[in-house]
């Protein structure tokens, strides 16, 4: 293998005495090797081990006009509604009055947040304390052997579904992004939320909006 | 004095290469080449992507590509296809090609011209997608609701051809899935138009495509 060839050609010696040449039981493997670490460079380069992976998201059933008609506005507590325009993120809390509530409080106002651990992060774990603190029992629970995964897995979601959870609408407008969007669903998943809703922009919310990202 | 070889033994260093080409070769997978590039966003959900999906691929110019997992619902996707649209006529060549076709996006009219263009030639091809904005003649709709009862079809074929065999198979792993892969670069507003023919049919239980990322701590 690899071998150099030493004292070459053959000749030299042969006074006319015929002599069986030695031939030699090494063979060169050098192209062999040559085209094993091509082959090698080419598999390294080109194997993606990363699968890519699927998150799911329940969308609210589409109503007819008539269905809509049906409903009727409901008191919404504890929830936040995202608003996304571009790279930004806007949010309040609670129900939305544009021009106050009959109680006399003063018109919503909307607050920027953004993905650092301090922003939607910390904002989500103040609002969801309850799942989350629920997960921490539950957790210690199956800890010491008092539970078993399957009944941890079914408590967590009746603790996600309960009333004391947080409930996150997400709302966009058409400069939102894709990835934008995915990274705020992907917030709700690490802070335990089981109740989101991407439902459409209301007119009022938009103008707000828009004055607010001038 | 004895003259040293200039030679060094390799045979560790080759026995080590030809394992690694070995185990490279083996974890290759190999990806079947798409007509569209997707810049996937990320998230830290872990959940495999399921064997029977309907697989919608918005670009980043908001072009919309279909997709199915099993080439025998796309077989019966293509028939229910000819039968709605008549002016589609396939010969039984183009169907078969058609059935090994991975991700597409053309219009129905483009269908048997794109059918038997290369893999890479369909890379090239100039189409807008498939049509997905007009609430009349909504093609993407059509995909879906055929691609759906399709799979939905095949994934009871494979659900009982599961039981013959003696396995204890879950129904829930045959029902077909529902996948968005967005581009993070697309608007949010293209990807809702195309959520909005899902929940026309009713099909509102939807999975993102995400590239896993480390969860914070």
């Amino acid at each position: 293998m690899a071998e150099i060839a030493e004292g070459g050609g053959g000749g030299g010696h042969d006074k006319g005495k015929k002599r069986a040449k030695k031939s030699s039981t090494k063979v060169d493997m050098t192209p062999m090797v040559d085209l094993a670490f091509l082959l090698l460079t080419f598999f390294v380069l080109t194997t993606t081990f990363a699968k890519p992976k699927v998150m799911s998201l329940v969308y609210p059933a589409k109503l007819t006009d008539e269905e809509m008609k049906d409903i009727k506005p409901t008191k919404i507590n504890n929830a936040i509604t995202f608003l996304l325009t571009e790279d930004k993120i806007y949010y309040y809390e609670d129900e939305f009055f544009p021009k106050g509530n009959p109680q006399g409080e003063p018109p919503t106002e909307l607050k920027e947040t953004n993905f650092s651990p301090d922003g939607v992060r910390a904002l989500l774990a103040k609002g969801n304390k309850y799942v989350i603190q629920e997960r921490e029992r539950l957790e210690k629970l199956v800890e010491s052997k008092q539970m078993v995964d399957s009944v941890f897995t079914q408590k967590m979601i009746e603790a996600k579904q309960n009333k004391k959870a947080l409930k996150v609408l997400i709302k966009t407008d058409d400069k939102a992004t894709c990835k934008n969007f995915i990274d705020l669903v992907d917030e709700l998943k690490i802070a335990d939320i089981g109740m989101i809703a991407p439902v459409d922009i209301l007119k009022s919310e938009l103008d707000l909006l828009k004055a607010k990202a001038k | 004095m004895p003259k040293s070889s200039p030679s060094i033994d390799m045979t560790p260093m080759v026995d080590l290469a030809f394992l690694l080409v070995t185990f490279f070769m083996l974890a290759a997978s190999i990806r079947p080449s798409d007509p569209v590039d997707v810049d996937i966003p990320t998230s830290i959900s872990d959940m495999a992507i399921p064997a029977n999906v309907v697989l919608v691929t918005v670009d980043a110019g908001g072009r919309v590509f279909f997709k199915m997992s099993d080439p025998e619902a796309k077989r019966e996707l293509i028939n229910s296809m000819m039968g709605k649209y008549k002016s589609l006529k396939l010969t039984e060549k183009q169907v078969e090609e058609f059935t090994l076709m991975e991700t597409f996006g053309c219009t129905v009219g483009e269908l048997p011209q794109y059918i038997d263009l290369s893999t890479d030639e369909r890379r090239q091809f100039n189409t807008s997608g498939i049509p997905y904005l007009d609430s009349t003649k909504n093609q993407l709709k059509d995909w879906i609701d055929f691609g759906n009862r399709a799979a939905v079809n095949s994934g009871r074929t494979a659900y009982e051809v599961a039981q013959m065999d003696g396995l204890n198979p879950d129904p829930k792993d045959f029902v077909p899935k529902f996948i968005l892969r967005v581009d993070s670069k697309t608007l949010y507003a293209n990807a809702q138009k195309v959520i909005d023919v899902f929940r026309e049919l009713e099909l509102n239980n939807l999975n993102f495509i995400t590239s896993l990322e480390m969860a914070p701590l």
